[in-house]
């Protein structure tokens, strides 16, 4: 077990190390990885949206996939599973995602943003972890999006290869996708150091069940600190490698690619916290078990795809400048509907076939 | 007295949650957890393991099951 935490700080040493090292080469600043961001230019890349500064298809994003799916297969530990509770698990990423991008970030970003100086992620970190407390409260009434059940291997496989076809679409440089002319999108590193990037984090995760959400909800849970350790280590890397690149500065205001109203940004990452706490991991994690045959963690990373396009689409995403009202409103929105789903998939009304505690004891 | 917690299909932190229920209503048996993925069977196992409670894992078929006594 002790090795099994030593790996949980390597991955998340090793995050912070090459976020740093992924900006120093060419990505938005404090955006070293950012899996919300970078599949929200995915979704741009692939013209789901309009949005032209956010449209690249990010390789750090296609190596956690590939990387993830070769890890699993080499370990034996692939295995097609689903049925979960897929369309529930769609809107909760859809909503979790809406959220994320009126905060800007995921749960890594967050850390990586708090580790450049940025002290609006501090904000939003508090955010998150109100959210997981309501996600957990939930999770203790008895919510359960319910059993998945073993899948002809053929399901697991459709998203790691359809992943690895367009992995070579774009190293072979091919233009088929959209790709932004300026700005984040048009911020990125060499395309091999970012897709070797993300097939080392993938690999690690896969391995150490790395999960940024996992580290707050057990902490908060049973007071054990094992995935914790990934946040924290993380923290501390990347914040190192940020004093000694000249990267670190500390402030509230005019900090990259993000926005110092506070309101938001803690209710931004609230809804994202309670939304991903219900589909039991972080954006990273359901990348990873997408990655490993669970087709229920892909319709997640479909939801979380198509939040992105509704985002951009409707002009829900803050900008440096702000919320736009239209974000603030789907916030507000995205919380009713995800605590009224919280409320409602509890095991009274078991609507996605809940376990039933009762038969197990 | 012999009990089983059945959290195959279910995706963390549910297993641990099902597991955690059962342990902390009893001093001390034996408990049979079956889980299917490999996520799942190290993070009852670490719950178990920090409550004082032994584990021996074993394979059948897919799933794991987890012995459990103290």
């Amino acid at each position: 077990m002790q090795k099994k935490r030593l790996l949980v700080g390597v991955t998340g040493g090793v995050i912070g190390v090459m976020a740093v090292l992924l900006v120093k080469y060419g990505n938005p600043p404090n955006m070293g990885y950012c899996i919300a961001c970078f599949l929200r230019d995915i979704s741009g890349g692939l013209g789901f949206h309009k949005a032209a500064p956010v449209q690249y298809i990010r390789p750090e994003i296609l190596g956690m996939v590939i990387g993830a799916f070769g890890a699993a297969l080499l370990t034996r530990e692939y295995k097609s599973v689903g049925g979960s509770s897929p369309l529930i698990r769609f809107f909760l990423a859809f909503v979790a995602m809406i959220g994320m991008l009126v905060f800007l970030g995921c749960p890594v970003r967050a850390v990586l943003r708090l580790a450049g100086g940025d002290l609006n992620a501090i904000v939003g970190i508090v955010g998150l972890i109100a959210g997981i407390a309501v996600g957990i409260y939930f999770l203790n009434q008895g919510f359960s999006l319910g059993r998945a059940n073993v899948q002809h291997n053929l399901n697991g496989q459709v998203f790691p290869l359809v992943t690895l076809v367009i992995t070579v679409l774009v190293l072979f440089g091919t233009t088929v996708f959209y790709t932004s002319q300026e700005g984040p999108g048009a911020m990125h590193a060499p395309v091999f150091l970012s897709l070797g990037a993300g097939i080392a984090v993938g690999i690690l995760a896969q391995r150490s069940r790395f999960c940024m959400i996992g580290g707050i909800r057990d902490f908060i849970l049973f007071k054990d600190v094992h995935l914790l350790i990934g946040f924290v280590a993380m923290l501390v890397f990347a914040f190192a490698g940020n004093l000694i690149t000249g990267m670190f500065t500390p402030g509230f205001a005019g900090q990259p690619v993000a926005h110092s109203d506070g309101v938001w940004n803690f209710l931004g990452m609230a809804l994202a916290g309670t939304a991903v706490t219900l589909l039991g991991g972080c954006p990273l994690r359901q990348l990873i078990a997408a990655s490993e045959g669970n087709t229920d963690c892909v319709i997640s990373i479909l939801g979380l795809i198509a939040g992105a396009a509704f985002a951009h689409n409707f002009g829900l995403a803050a900008s440096p400048k702000g919320v736009p009202v239209a974000g603030q409103w789907a916030v507000v929105v995205g919380l009713i509907l995800v605590l009224g789903l919280g409320y409602l998939g509890n095991k009274q009304f078991s609507m996605s076939g809940g376990v039933n505690f009762e038969q197990n004891s | 007295m012999s009990r089983t917690v059945d959290a195959r299909g279910l995706l963390c932190p549910e297993p641990v949650l099902l597991t955690k229920k059962v342990i902390d209503q009893l001093p001390g048996g034996s408990i049979e957890v079956m889980v299917d993925n490999p996520a799942a069977k190290e993070n009852v196992t670490r719950l178990c393991e920090n409550k004082g409670w032994n584990v021996i894992v074993k394979q059948r078929g897919l799933d794991y099951i987890l012995n459990i006594s103290k």
